[in-house]
Order: structure tokens, then C-alpha cells, then sequence
């Protein structure tokens, strides 16, 4: 792997920027691997990654049926925090705030990770109750978090309206000044280039079909390109895990809806944080390139359509220009849907399965972006050692039948 | 935007007059104190989530405000049919209604 400096810009330069070599080598699949990863977004790469890097596993494919980052990966809004309320969930999204913070430097590579913050606006005395008793519990975890007045808010985000007299006045808001937004696309070429580079083999236009069962173990994956055994199978495939439990017999808790997002035209800077409001449900931040990144809601009914319907982006758009009345006069660019795979309790699912060697990592619904270093790094444990990590335990599939479910609604309220 | 057909009232109508609320057809079990834990977390919380044809419940909130199925197929989102709660689709194969009430 070439290692990407500002020298090697500067060298390039020299040769017109005509000479840098292809980031990942794209191998024809190889019979037989120790490990395959189902599912190249960010989490599949990352679960890769950590396979190879912490666990010396180097027979590792990744099996990605599109091309790589292009599902959820490449579609969300980014937004990244950890002020979950349980602990369970708390530490694991905290977890991997931390790793976000040296990621760029572990990966050689810039994702762009921006530490702008982010607010979560209360409309209701229940809503401040809420934000109150969640910041509490954020700081007994160590995850920083304050609670703010309408003027402080108005301080930090001016084009905010703040005024008492609108439909849902704001009343106050969270803020973890730790949390932010990366560039979703790098995350995932950083993490696929750095994996590449240990021998991950990364095969892109590749469905599996088929998980092959014998005697209760797994034995390899059917895809288009042909039978591909391993002795272990690790499913990253968001919101179409339902299907690949199906093929190995097995059910999810999980139901798949579309959540949709929009982006404006490009704009001078305006917005230099993150603001989201589960009430009137909407959330904004603006990206480096300046336009305006809007996330939806999803679509209640189940859904594999990568699309939704116009209504929830017509009710988040009347939750953004309520408050950002300046905005009611920019024009959108794009509009898309992403499926997602959402859990009962608004947690993921990070287990081993019933049949031996096989095992899945999904459920992360609405809001799994930010978690993607956390969740390969405690999934690749899981996977080498065929044994939950200790931040991976609470979220085994066994809970569905334990009771021990890790309520995550209230904080994951809002979709992102 | 979806056109849902309510039984009922006999009028197509759009989406947001109605909401979703999920797989239809889910028997409560006769005797749960029965159940052992698997089989009540089967039934709280596990659904069949296809990729094709679904039959699932929605209610037509803003009018009759009753309950109906529908048969939908949730990747082109088409809906073949809509029938009262209490009756069984007409066209839908035994494979996606499924073995599980
Ligand atoms: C509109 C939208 C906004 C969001 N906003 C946020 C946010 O602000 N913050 C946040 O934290 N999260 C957010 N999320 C959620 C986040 O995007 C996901 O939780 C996360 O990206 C999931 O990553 P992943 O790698 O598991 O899934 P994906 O990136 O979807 O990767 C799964 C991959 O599996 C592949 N695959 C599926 N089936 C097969 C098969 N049979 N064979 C081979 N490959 C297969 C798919 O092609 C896909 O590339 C948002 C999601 C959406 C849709
Ligand atoms: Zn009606």
C-alpha cells in the first residue's frame, strides 16, 4: 500500500496526478477462505479489517453484491455521537467514538471526521425530562453531554428559530460537542484500502445466494460466481439480513423499511453543527461541500425498495423550515432511500446463530453509521474467537427470548 | 405514494390517510402461559419481513378507522389486494402467507 503524505501529493504533482496506483486490488475469489464477510458497506470492511489487522486472520474475503459503501453506507447523513441512554448501548457507541477519533491516522486515509457537535432540541417539558435524565446517564457513563437554555442554542446555531411563539418553541437541547459527521464514502474505501493491504481479498459484484449447512456448521456461501467455502460466515448486510438468515433457516427480530434523505443545492456556510429534533422530527447539518444534508423518517411499511414515499419527506421538510425558517427557499438536489433493518428495541443484533461458524451483525436501523469502527471491532472478536466481546454480549439474539431487551427508542427516536 | 383501497369505505385513497400496522395475521396464543420463552419471543417480536409478497394491517385512521389486510408486495410496493380482517386473501400463494399464523 502506497502510504498517502503530503510529500507523495506533492511527487504526484510532478507526474500530473496520473500515476497513483488503484487503492484495492480486485481479485477473482479464491475456493476456499477462513473467514467471509457478507456485505462490503462500512461495517462488512471494518469487520474485515479487524479481522486481519487484530486477529492475524488473513484468509478473509468480502462479498459485496453491488459495489462497495453503496448501500446504507454510501446513503446516510452521517451523523456520528454516543449519547445513547443504557450503558450497554452507551459504551458501544462511545467505544467507537473513540476509534472515530484516531481513525483517519489508523487507516491512513481521511475520513473527514468533523467534530462540529451535535444538538438535539427538546419542544416539550417531557421532552426536557427526557434530555435531563439522558444526559445524566451519558455522563456517568464518561460521555460528554450538556443541557442548554434557548439563549445559549440561539448563541451557537444563530439561524435557529428560537422563538416562543412557534408551533413547537424550542425549549432546550442536548449537546455533545464530541460528536459530528465524517464523509461516509471514505469510511468505507479507508476501511477496504487498509484491509486490502493485510490480503483481504474485497470481490464486488458478487450476491450470495445460498448459505451451505452441514451437520449445524456452515461450510461456504453459494453466490453468482459459484460455490466459495469458509469455515466461518459473518453477515453485514443491514437491511437485507432478513433474507440471508432465511437462507441458513433461520428468523430475525428485524423488519426492513425504507428511510429516506435529501440534499440541497450548495450553499455559503451557514450551519456549523448538527441539529436534530425528535419532535417535529427532522435533522441538518451541511457538509464541507455546503449543501444542506436532510435525513427523513422512515416509512412505516416494510419495505426492499430503496425508496419511499413523498409524504415523510414533505413532513421532514416542514419540520427543517420550522426551524430554519431561512431555509424555506433553498432548492433540493437529490432525494434517495436506503433500507434499513430495525430491531424491536432500536439496538443491533451482534451474535453468533444457532448454526456453528455462522454468525450476523445487523439491526443497526437508523443509526449505524456511527458505530461502524465500534461495531467491526467488536464483531471481528466475536467472529475470531467464536465468542461475544464483552461490549458485544448485551446484544446477542438471545435477548429477543431473555427479556433483556436495551430500550434505545428514546434516544434513537429520531431516525439517523 | 401509496393508493389503498379501503374495503370498507369502497374508495381508493391515499397513504397518509391510513397507518401501517404490521404483518397481519398473527394469532395470539391460545394459552400463553403455555409458551416457553422461545416461543413467546417468536411471537412478540419475530416477524416475516419478506422480500415479495406481504400481507400486513393497516387501519384507516383518518375515516372508518377500522382495521383491513393488505397483500403487498414490498419490493415494487404494488398492492394486489385488500380484504377485511377476519377473511384470507384470494390470491396469495401458501408460501408467503407461510406456515406461522
Ligand atoms: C437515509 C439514511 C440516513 C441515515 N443516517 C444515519 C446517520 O445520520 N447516522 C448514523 O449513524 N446512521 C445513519 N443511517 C444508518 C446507517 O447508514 C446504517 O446503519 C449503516 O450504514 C449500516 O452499515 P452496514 O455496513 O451494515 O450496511 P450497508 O452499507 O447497507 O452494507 C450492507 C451491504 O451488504 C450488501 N449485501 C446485501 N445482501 C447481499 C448479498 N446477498 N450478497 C452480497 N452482498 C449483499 C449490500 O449491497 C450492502 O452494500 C442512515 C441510513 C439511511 C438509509
Ligand atoms: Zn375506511
Amino acid at each position: 500500500m502506497q502510504k498517502y503524505s503530503a510529500f507523495g501529493l506533492l511527487r504526484h504533482a510532478l507526474s500530473h496526478h496520473e500515476n497513483w496506483p488503484a487503492a484495492w486490488r480486485s481479485p477473482d475469489p479464491q475456493s476456499n477462505y477462513d473467514v467471509i464477510v457478507v456485505g462490503g458497506g462500512g461495517h462488512g470492511l471494518a469487520t474485515a479489517y479487524y479481522l486481519a489487522k487484530n486477529h492475524g486472520i488473513r484468509k478473509v474475503a468480502v462479498l459485496e453484491k453491488g459495489y462497495l459503501g453503496g448501500g446504507n453506507t454510501g446513503r446516510n447523513t452521517t451523523i456520528i455521537r454516543s449519547n445513547y441512554l443504557w450503558d450497554e448501548a452507551a459504551q458501544l457507541y462511545e467505544f467507537a467514538l473513540k476509534l472515530w477519533e484516531g481513525l483517519s491516522q489508523e487507516l491512513n486515509f481521511n475520513v473527514m471526521f468533523s467534530q462540529r457537535g451535535v444538538f438535539n432540541l427538546g419542544h416539550s417539558l417531557q421532552d426536557m425530562r427526557d434530555i435531563e435524565r439522558r444526559v445524566n446517564a451519558n455522563r456517568l457513563n464518561g460521555i460528554d453531554g450538556v443541557v442548554l437554555n434557548p439563549a445559549e442554542i440561539k448563541e451557537k446555531i444563530p439561524l435557529l428559530n428560537c422563538s416562543q411563539s412557534s408551533r413547537y418553541p424550542v425549549l432546550g437541547a442536548s449537546w455533545q460537542p464530541r460528536g459530528g459527521t465524517a464523509r461516509h464514502d471514505a469510511v468505507a474505501w479507508g476501511y477496504a484500502r487498509a484491509a486490502d493491504a493485510l490480503g483481504v481479498d474485497l470481490i464486488q459484484q458478487t450476491e450470495v445466494t445460498g448459505i451451505r449447512v452441514v451437520n449445524g456448521n456452515v461450510t461456504g456461501v453459494e453466490t453468482r460466481r459459484g460455490f466459495i467455502g469458509a469455515d466461518k460466515v459473518a453477515c453485514v448486510t443491514a437491511g437485507n439480513s432478513g433474507v440471508m438468515a432465511g437462507m441458513a433457516g433461520l428468523r430475525l427480530p428485524i423488519e426492513s423499511h425504507p428511510l429516506q434523505a435529501l440534499v440541497s443545492e450548495p450553499l455559503r456556510p451557514c450551519l456549523d453543527t448538527v441539529v436534530m429534533s425528535n419532535a417535529v422530527h427532522g435533522y441538518i447539518s451541511q457538509s464541507d461541500k455546503g449543501d444542506l444534508v436532510i435525513g427523513a423518517g422512515i416509512d412505516r411499511y416494510n419495505g426492499y425498495g430503496q425508496r419511499g414515499s413523498f409524504s415523510v419527506v414533505e413532513h421532514t421538510i416542514q419540520a427543517i423550515c420550522e426551524l430554519f425558517p431561512a431555509f424555506s427557499r433553498v432548492r433540493m438536489n437529490r432525494q434517495w432511500g436506503g433500507i434499513v433493518d430495525t430491531c424491536p428495541d432500536a439496538c443491533p443484533i451482534i451474535s453468533k446463530t444457532p448454526v456453528g461458524g455462522l454468525y450476523f451483525n445487523c439491526g443497526w436501523g437508523t443509526g449505524g453509521f456511527k458505530s461502524t469502527p465500534g461495531s467491526g471491532y467488536v464483531f471481528a472478536d466475536t467472529v475470531a474467537n467464536d465468542d461475544a466481546h464483552p461490549l458485544a454480549k448485551p446484544f446477542s439474539i438471545d435477548r429477543f427470548y431473555s427479556g433483556a431487551l436495551i430500550d434505545e427508542h428514546g434516544a434513537a427516536g429520531v431516525a439517523h | 405514494m401509496l393508493q389503498i383501497y379501503c374495503p370498507y369505505c369502497r374508495e381508493m385513497r391515499e397513504e397518509e390517510e391510513f397507518s401501517y400496522s404490521g404483518e397481519a395475521h398473527i394469532k395470539r396464543p391460545d394459552n400463553p402461559e403455555a409458551l416457553s420463552d422461545e416461543e413467546w419471543g417468536d411471537y412478540l417480536f419475530f416477524r416475516k419481513n419478506p422480500r415479495g409478497l406481504h400481507c400486513e394491517m393497516w387501519q384507516h385512521t383518518v375515516a372508518c378507522r377500522r382495521y383491513f389486510n393488505v397483500v403487498r408486495d414490498t419490493v415494487s410496493y404494488e398492492i394486489h389486494e385488500t380484504y377485511p380482517i377476519g377473511s384470507q386473501p384470494s390470491k396469495m400463494t401458501d408460501a408467503a402467507l407461510g406456515s406461522t399464523d
